[in-house]
């Protein structure tokens, strides 16, 4: 059989396109709607999902009461209030709720720009589910876990070379964990030095992620923020006049969130180093230099990576995720402690680091996330790692063309200037000509079965904004779907924007209402004990619910259910 | 069925009317004639219809109040909304001025502007949108003070009161908002009315008052200091302003406490009563002086030993620190506490809510404020700074 040729390539792309009903053509897409109540409400007293079996009577005779093993002080006085159900209608539930939800694996996940939402190869699942991980015990002595300190230490090794770093710690449990360990560390190295008593502002710019100027203030700095001058880069003037013998460093991002890469950040980093302080560049999402620029080589002194962003490891509702916390020769004393070390073959925990900010996280964090990443890394290679990079910039620049000729889609800042992995464009055309603004827009696409876009961190320096991220994941028809959601709507504010204005039409749940009460301490409820409390009014645990009141209601018996 | 929600509608016609034509405001009928004879054309009419069309698909569920002719009725018709129209009787009794405009419209002054506000207040109106500039935000003011909500359609010179929205349609999207189906949950906040004394700015001398708080509508992306986030938000901030303030006081410090919400706040926290439009002086956490002048500032520095720091907010929608609604700090002030001691304290989103625009010094000597310009680090919340431009704006 010969080989294809490009155009027969292309004719089966484009075929293809039509059989998907994308590729330009909007699909006939309606979410399931169950109208699901809560899994707490759905309680009854008595039925059970699971009957634990008794224990044998000599095992309860050689073991005793199992309640004696837990301190008498921190026995629970009354049990916890869990839903009661069965087996059959928790798997419904549950996959009821998924069938609710678009995400990665359902649909196109390009609107979630900064998050870098790329395919997780599922071969990966089945390393780290394997036994030789998954049953491994954090006690476990180091000879004992040769394998998987291999894995965590050269995983590191490839990071470092990646970064142009020095050392590594794989311990934090996501990017702003890893950031806070960078402002840690950054107090330990000026404490040690004697300067800290003075030392104690810390800059950032208003475009880097918000955990850049939440975490170090956590860590007990002021931070000092610099805005972005017309070009989009930080306003170097102000930077100059944020710089003094009071500051600790800088925790920055590049490419920030509109996209534009500060090819002079070198400058930045020297203005930093003449005043003693130190330069720490955030990589949470660094699609757009991966394999091409280093944070080494602009003369940073410390930088991170999201292993669950840019490496391929999932998201999952907060977590599980990994910060690779990188740094050079003069911070790695200040690493959290254990780092893995290899010393004439064999892999350590190294906890013997007297200069350590301590642990950050326990064990070797999310090691998960560390199996996933050196797996994606293996499979690349170098020439693909940088090939991830150049995907990534083409998909975006492929989609920006498109979004650039929608009515009323602007790009602020940089005119003229390409930007790498992702773009903060701006509605405000929109919002002005139709009263369409980014919030109306988000809640319509998702009716065509595209998740609802990110809009922009707070604040909002760009009007009506929103920031896809194509990364090296989608096709060219899932770039052209995504432009063709964004041409509908813009069509549809101009021609008909009650359509807009009523959305989503064809989701599980209508426009949310009540969005101040999610802004208000006093008003929201994360928890179905909060929920009852300020939503439905009442205690925590009424009188006469059995599930929390009644110590006596055991374990179920079969009669009971 | 629902009761119809009331709007409350005012249009100062002739404001803006000198802008164009450079004379500096439209206050007074002497300018309004000289305007015109410049070749001035009225803006605020269209302005206004600009937010009204807005509103249009909200007509059913709303009554229009508003008052005769171009204050308001024509311009509601315009755009197809039918107004219940009040019995006003248009303009106070002046004499020596003409009662119409060379083209038959009636003269209108700010005692209808105040005669207008309090009528619709009596009818209870939920919101009252209004098409003016600072001197019209002022005549609301002074006709309702604190009993209604109000929203400023952007039409006047001077703009300088933080009670108007970014634009035209941004107040007709305001509006439609407060009065909609979700307009029960919108929140409020305090907008400054600030006022320039037209006479004296047209002399190049700037004499500008905080005159008072209106009750404005909040809504993060139409108001403009609301980009930055939720009220909740800048509430915190507020708080956050006060404690790395009240933190950083040192002991023997004399502090002199401009005007302003955001200043408020650190007499708040320190439990002092404060001079919501003046200077307040604290020093040890104690209150020293209330709504000191210059003279009992320059009488505090002269004090042996006496060190002293000036805390500043961004005063109105245009950004000024020095030479609006605080000039007790003079020059001399100014000079004597020294640039280093000037404390400027805003929360990111009236900072943001500025749009890059700097911020802006008027002392009335042009050399300090050249060496007021530069970058400063306005402190924006519990250990927060913001650097941010600052320029002279004399003249």
């Amino acid at each position: 059989m010969s080989e294809p040729t490009a155009d027969d390539v292309q004719v089966k792309l484009e075929s293809l396109a039509k059989l998907r009903r994308d590729g330009g053509v909007l699909r006939d897409y309606h979410a399931p709607r169950w109208n699901e109540p809560l899994i707490m409400e759905q309680s009854v007293p008595g039925q059970r999902g699971i009957f634990v079996p008794l224990a044998e009577p000599e095992i309860v005779e050689a073991v005793g009461d199992p309640q004696a093993f837990i301190p008498a002080q921190m026995r629970r006085t009354k049990p916890p209030e869990l839903p009661e159900i069965a087996q059959h209608q928790a798997l419904r539930h549950y996959l009821r709720l998924s069938q609710e939800t678009l995400g990665m694996d359902l649909g196109s996940d390009i609107s979630e720009g900064t998050c870098t939402m790329k395919y997780s190869p599922k071969m990966h699942e089945d390393l780290i589910r394997s036994h030789k991980a998954a049953d491994l015990h954090p006690w476990q002595d180091e000879d004992t876990m040769q394998g998987l300190l291999e894995i965590v230490y050269e995983c590191g090794e490839y990071l470092k070379e990646i970064s142009g770093m020095d050392a590594i710690s794989l311990q934090p449990g996501g990017g702003s964990h890893a950031v806070f360990t960078n402002a840690a560390v950054m107090r330990g190295y000026f404490a040690a030095k004697g300067e800290l008593p003075y030392r104690n502002e810390m800059i950032t710019t208003i475009f880097s992620h918000p955990c850049d100027a939440a975490t170090p203030a956590v860590a007990g700095f002021k931070v000092v923020t610099v805005m972005p001058d017309a070009n989009g880069y930080p306003d170097l003037e102000a930077f100059k006049a944020a710089v003094s013998d009071r500051t600790v460093g800088c925790m920055i991002t590049n490419p920030e969130d509109t996209g534009i890469y500060n090819p002079h950040i070198d400058k930045y980093v020297e203005i930093l180093h003449d005043a003693g302080a130190l330069a720490f560049t955030d990589q949470a999402n660094a699609n757009g230099i991966l394999g091409i620029a280093r944070a080494r080589d602009a003369g940073f002194d410390a930088c991170h990576f999201n292993l669950h962003k840019t490496f391929s490891s999932p998201h999952g509702s907060e977590g599980p995720a990994t910060g690779a916390y990188l740094v050079s020769e003069k911070l790695a004393p200040f690493l959290p402690v254990p780092v893995v070390t290899k010393v004439d073959g064999k892999y350590h925990l190294d906890y013997d680091r007297p200069q350590s900010i301590g642990r950050v996280r326990g064990f070797l964090g999310t090691w998960m996330g560390v199996i996933r990443a050196y797996a994606w890394i293996r499979s690349l290679g170098p020439d693909g790692l940088r090939e991830v990079a150049e995907i990534s910039v083409l998909n975006n620049n492929y989609l920006d063309r498109l979004l650039l000729g929608i009515r009323g889609v602007s790009r602020p800042y940089a005119e003229g200037h390409r930007r790498l992995d992702q773009v903060r464009y701006s509605l405000e055309q929109l919002a002005e000509e139709t009263g369409i603004g980014t919030e109306a827009v988000r809640d319509r696409m998702v009716d065509f079965g595209i998740q609802s876009y990110w809009m922009s961190h707070h604040p909002w320096i760009v009007p009506e904004p929103f920031t896809p991220e194509p990364c090296e994941t989608y096709s060219k028809a899932d770039l052209d779907e995504w432009a063709a959601v964004i041409k509908k709507v813009s069509d549809e504010a101009y021609a008909e924007p009650e359509t807009i204005k009523t959305a989503p039409h064809a989701q599980p749940i209508a426009q949310m209402r009540r969005l101040e009460a999610l802004e208000d301490p006093e008003q929201w409820a994360f928890t179905w004990r909060a929920y009852k409390r300020k939503v439905l009014g009442r205690r925590a645990s009424p009188q006469g619910s059995p599930s929390t009141d009644n110590p006596a209601n055991g374990p179920a018996t079969p009669a009971q259910s | 069925m629902t009761q119809r929600k009331r709007l409350g509608l005012i249009v100062n016609p002739l404001a803006g009317i000198g802008g164009r034509v450079g004379l500096k405001g439209s206050d007074g009928p002497e300018i309004v004639r000289r305007a015109l004879e410049l070749g001035a054309v009225r803006e605020a009419p269209h302005r206004a219809q600009l937010a009204l069309a807005r509103l249009t698909s909200l007509r059913d569920s709303l009554e229009v109040i508003t008052c005769p002719g171009e204050m308001g009725e024509s311009e509601a018709r315009a755009v197809g909304l039918l107004p219940t129209v009040l019995d006003l009787p248009l303009r106070a009794e002046q004499q020596d001025v003409p009662s119409s405009l060379p083209d038959g419209t009636p003269l209108t002054t700010a005692a209808d502007t105040v005669n207008a506000a309090r009528a619709l207040a009596d009818r209870n109106v939920d919101l009252l949108l209004f098409a003016g500039g600072d001197g019209t935000a002022r005549n609301v003011f002074d006709a309702v003070g604190d009993r209604l909500l109000v929203v400023g359609i952007p039409a006047g010179v001077k703009i300088h009161s933080a009670v108007y929205a970014t634009t035209p349609v941004a107040a007709g999207d305001l509006a439609a908002l407060v009065l909609g189906p979700q307009g029960a949950g919108i929140r409020e906040r305090q907008g400054e009315v600030m006022d320039i004394d037209e006479d004296a700015f047209r002399d190049n001398r700037v004499s500008a008052r905080l005159y008072g708080y209106l009750r404005v509508p909040y809504q993060r992306t139409l108001l403009q200091s609301a980009k930055a986030g939720s009220q909740t938000a800048d509430e915190a901030a507020l708080n956050g302003i006060a404690n790395e303030v009240v933190n950083d006081m040192e002991s023997g410090v004399t502090y002199f406490i401009g005007p302003g919400t955001t200043t408020r706040a650190i007499l708040d926290l320190l439990a002092l009563p404060d001079t919501l439009l003046g200077v307040d002086v604290v020093r040890d956490r104690k209150l020293l002086a209330a709504d000191a002048s210059e003279l009992d500032l320059l009488r505090l520095l002269e004090q042996p030993g006496t060190r002293a720091k000036i805390i500043v907010t961004a005063i109105g929608g245009q950004g000024h620190i020095f030479g609006r609604g605080n000039q007790q700090f003079s020059p001399r002030i100014i000079r004597q506490v020294g640039r280093d001691n000037i404390l400027v304290i805003a929360t990111q989103s009236k900072l943001l809510s500025l749009e890059g625009k700097p911020l802006l010094v008027d002392t009335g000597d042009p050399d300090l404020d050249r060496e007021l310009s530069g970058y400063v680090k306005v402190i924006t919340g519990l250990h927060e700074r913001l650097v941010y431009p600052v320029r002279g704006d004399t003249g």
